[in-house]
Order: C-alpha cells, then sequence, then structure tokens
C-alpha cells in the first residue's frame, strides 16, 4: 500500500511539472484595454476557420463623419481590417482610422482628425440599455394607469420595481432634498435607474451586454453636468450668500476673498467628485472583471501544476469579485442618487435662525 | 540619450505602481476605521443595524471614490 501511494506521490510530481498547454504572445493589459475603451465595431470574439486563420467577429457600427468633403455615413466595416505599414486603417473618402500615435483609434484624414459622431460601441450599448430600461419602467406605469390607490400592491415584476422606486425616494430623495422633493424626484430617480441599468448590462459578459457605458468619463461627465445645472439652478438667494459672503469673521472674506474663492470653487469639485467616482468604480470593475480570466492565459505557457491551480484561483477570484461588482453596481447608484439629491437639498437651504 | 529616455519610461511605471499601492493602502485605512466603528455601534445597538449599516456602505463609496481618484491618477501615468 505505501509502495502504491509513494508512486502516486512521484507521478503526480512528475505531471505537475510538465509543459501544460502551447500559447502564443499573449498582452493582458491589450485585452483588458480592449475591453474598456471605445471603438468603431462591436467585437465579439476571434475564431478560426477551416484554414486556421483567426477571424474576428464583430458587428460594425454606423459611422458618421464630417469631413472635408462633407457628410459621409457608412457601415464600419468598409475600414481595412489591418493597419497598413503607416499604422493607418484605410477606409472609404480618404479617411482612415489611426492605430497608434496621438489619435489612436480615432477617424483622422491626412493625419488630422475629422468630427466625428458615429455611434460606437459605447453608444450603441447605451441605446439598448435605454431601451430596455424604457421597457421595464413604462411597462410598470400601466399597470398604475388601470388601477387606483386603493387596490392591493402589485406583485412581481411590477412589485420589484416599486421596491426600488419606493427606496429611492423615501430613504434617498426625501431625507437628501427635504421639502419640496417631488419637483426633482423625475430626475434623480431617472439618474439612478439610469446608472444602475448600464452598470448591470456592463456586468453580463456576452451582447447586449457586456458594455462599458458608465465606465467612460465622457458618459459620467455628462451625468455630473445634469446634476451640476439642476442644482445652481434650484439655487435660492441663501444658497448664493452662502457661497459669496458666507458666515464667517470679516478677515476670512473681506480684504483678501479667501472663503468665497474657496466656497466658488466648492461648486465645482462636488460634481467633479461625483463623475471622477462613478467613472473610476466602474471602469476599475470593469477592468477586475477582465483581467481575472486573464490570469488563466498568462500561466497558459507554464507547467502543469501551477495552469491547473492558478486556474481554480482565477475562477475563485472571478467569482468573488464579479459577486462584488454586483453590489458595487447598486451602490454607485445609490451614491450618485445621495449625493446629487444633498446638493440639490443645500441649494434650497433655509437659513438657520439664530 | 537613450538610457535617460528609457530610464524615464521606467520612472514613470514605477511612480504609477508606487502611486496604485499608497492609494490602496488609503482606502483600507479608511475603510477599516470606517467598518470598526461600524461593528462597535452595532455591538453595542444591534435594533439600529440596518441603518447602521446604510450609512456605513455609503461613507465606504465616499471614501473609495477618493482612493480611485488617486488610481486614476496612477492609471493615467503608466
Amino acid at each position: 500500500m505505501n509502495h502504491i501511494k509513494r508512486l502516486l506521490c512521484v507521478a503526480l510530481v512528475v505531471f505537475a511539472m510538465m509543459p501544460a498547454v502551447q500559447a502564443e504572445g499573449f498582452s493582458a493589459k491589450e485585452v483588458v484595454l480592449e475591453h474598456i475603451k471605445d471603438s468603431h465595431d462591436w467585437h465579439i470574439t476571434d475564431i478560426k476557420n477551416s484554414e486556421g486563420q483567426i477571424v474576428p467577429i464583430a458587428i460594425p457600427l454606423p459611422v458618421i463623419v464630417n469631413s472635408s468633403t462633407g457628410w459621409h455615413v457608412f457601415l464600419s466595416s468598409q475600414f481595412e481590417h489591418h493597419a497598413d505599414n503607416s499604422g493607418l486603417r484605410q477606409g472609404p473618402f480618404g479617411l482612415a482610422i489611426a492605430t497608434e500615435g496621438d489619435y489612436a483609434g480615432k477617424i483622422v484624414e491626412n493625419g488630422e482628425p475629422v468630427l466625428d459622431l458615429s455611434i460606437t460601441k459605447t453608444v450603441a450599448v447605451m441605446f439598448i440599455n435605454v431601451a430596455i430600461l424604457l421597457c421595464c419602467i413604462l411597462f410598470s406605469a400601466r399597470w398604475y394607469k388601470r388601477r387606483k390607490a386603493s387596490d392591493p400592491a402589485p406583485g412581481g415584476f411590477v412589485g420589484f420595481i416599486e421596491l426600488l422606486v419606493m427606496y429611492v425616494v423615501e430613504d434617498i430623495i426625501k431625507p437628501g432634498v427635504g421639502k419640496g422633493y417631488e419637483k426633482y424626484a423625475p430626475y434623480l430617480l431617472t439618474c439612478f435607474f439610469f446608472i444602475f441599468t448600464c452598470n448591470v448590462m456592463g456586468l453580463i459578459p456576452f451582447p447586449p451586454g457586456s458594455g462599458n457605458v458608465t465606465g467612460n468619463i465622457a458618459v459620467t461627465f455628462f451625468l455630473a453636468l445634469c446634476t451640476f445645472i439642476v442644482v445652481q439652478f434650484s439655487g435660492n438667494k441663501h444658497y448664493w450668500k452662502d457661497i459669496f459672503w458666507p458666515d464667517v469673521p470679516l478677515l476670512l472674506k473681506a480684504p483678501v476673498p479667501l472663503m468665497p474663492l474657496i466656497e466658488f470653487v466648492g461648486i465645482f469639485t462636488k460634481p467633479f467628485a461625483l463623475m471622477i467616482r462613478l467613472f473610476a468604480n466602474i471602469m476599475a470593475g470593469h477592468a477586475i472583471a477582465v483581467a481575472m480570466p486573464c490570469i488563466i492565459f498568462l500561466v497558459a505557457s507554464m507547467t502543469a501544476g501551477v495552469f491547473y491551480s492558478m486556474s481554480a484561483v482565477s475562477i475563485i477570484m472571478s467569482i468573488f469579485m464579479m459577486c462584488l461588482e454586483c453590489l458595487v453596481c447598486f451602490i454607485q447608484a445609490m451614491v450618485f442618487t445621495l449625493l446629487s439629491s444633498v446638493f440639490i437639498g443645500m441649494a434650497k437651504a433655509e437659513p438657520a435662525h439664530e | 540619450m537613450i538610457t535617460t529616455l528609457l530610464a524615464i519610461e521606467g520612472v514613470a511605471k514605477l511612480g504609477a505602481a508606487v502611486g496604485a499601492g499608497l492609494a490602496a493602502i488609503g482606502a483600507g485605512i479608511g475603510i477599516g476605521k470606517i467598518g470598526g466603528s461600524a461593528m462597535d455601534a452595532m455591538a453595542r445597538q444591534p435594533e439600529v443595524i440596518s441603518k447602521l449599516m446604510t450609512n456605513m456602505i455609503i461613507a465606504a463609496a465616499l471614501i473609495e471614490g477618493v482612493a480611485l481618484f488617486a488610481a486614476v491618477i496612477a492609471f493615467m501615468c503608466l
């Protein structure tokens, strides 16, 4: 019996030392960046066809540019798949996608970027997310139109939407905004549901999900800009007085307007922090969600023992990180809405009576 | 000349890595303190656990925002 055990141990060690699989050069950084960055076509995967060539499966998206020859609309499949000697993917009308240099990934004409309003991957995914969101919300709203307030509460999907809406209104909007919260509830609820839907769809690994919408700084910039506009336009006299002539000792505001300057800069830093917080959280989450399976590819060229054990580690880490990401999706949507409602509440502040 | 350029690029990557590590330390310390205080409060008053949990999550998200701000800057240095 001991002989057999010893033999099995030796066999296991020998097996663990053998090389596992052949792997070509694999750059984890490129794979992660490709999933996070925007692009003109929706690249799904690569497959090997019958001749052994690697064929990418990609959904081409419309390209809408305004170059020196006017407006052009065409599908992005008309660009070459591979770059030529000067690093440009040639296309029609003298346009090309640069693959390196300052304008990498953008459409250029003779080296200069053109006005590009294309439906890129982020835009297409955003349209899909908005369509899903509208279906969910409008379907639930129809349920309420056909019933009176004294009817029993809804169940099923409508009940779930009502749960989310009531949670946001009761625990986030009402305490944050204070009096008169009904006027701002539509905007804040839209914020919450849009961010939540985009975050959740970004976690699903295959189309129509897997798009990096809220992890794109342009999208979060626009959301923060909307909050900024809503807050400034709902500021009453006391809000502006508190910024430019706050209730502090005279030396802090008279010869050198120290506090007013700090408060004025604070108007801009608060939405800026909103933008960075949402962008960084979601982008980091997507990067980790892609990088965890990349570990398997990185250790593929090592011995079998390392390969199998690290694959198991990678799978466990992936499951854990995806669970964390589900939580982060909801928390980031909630924190964005909460801070927006708190800023609106501060803008409508009543003066503290002494 | 070439060695200087290579050294600059190497130092940039080193800076990015050190910055990301420091951001992680900052986030760890901040959220650890929040979690610790929340644990103490929950042990003291078990009936308000859900309220404490909500506020703990909010504070952790705010701290993580600042730490990820540093992580984004570190990523731009790469």
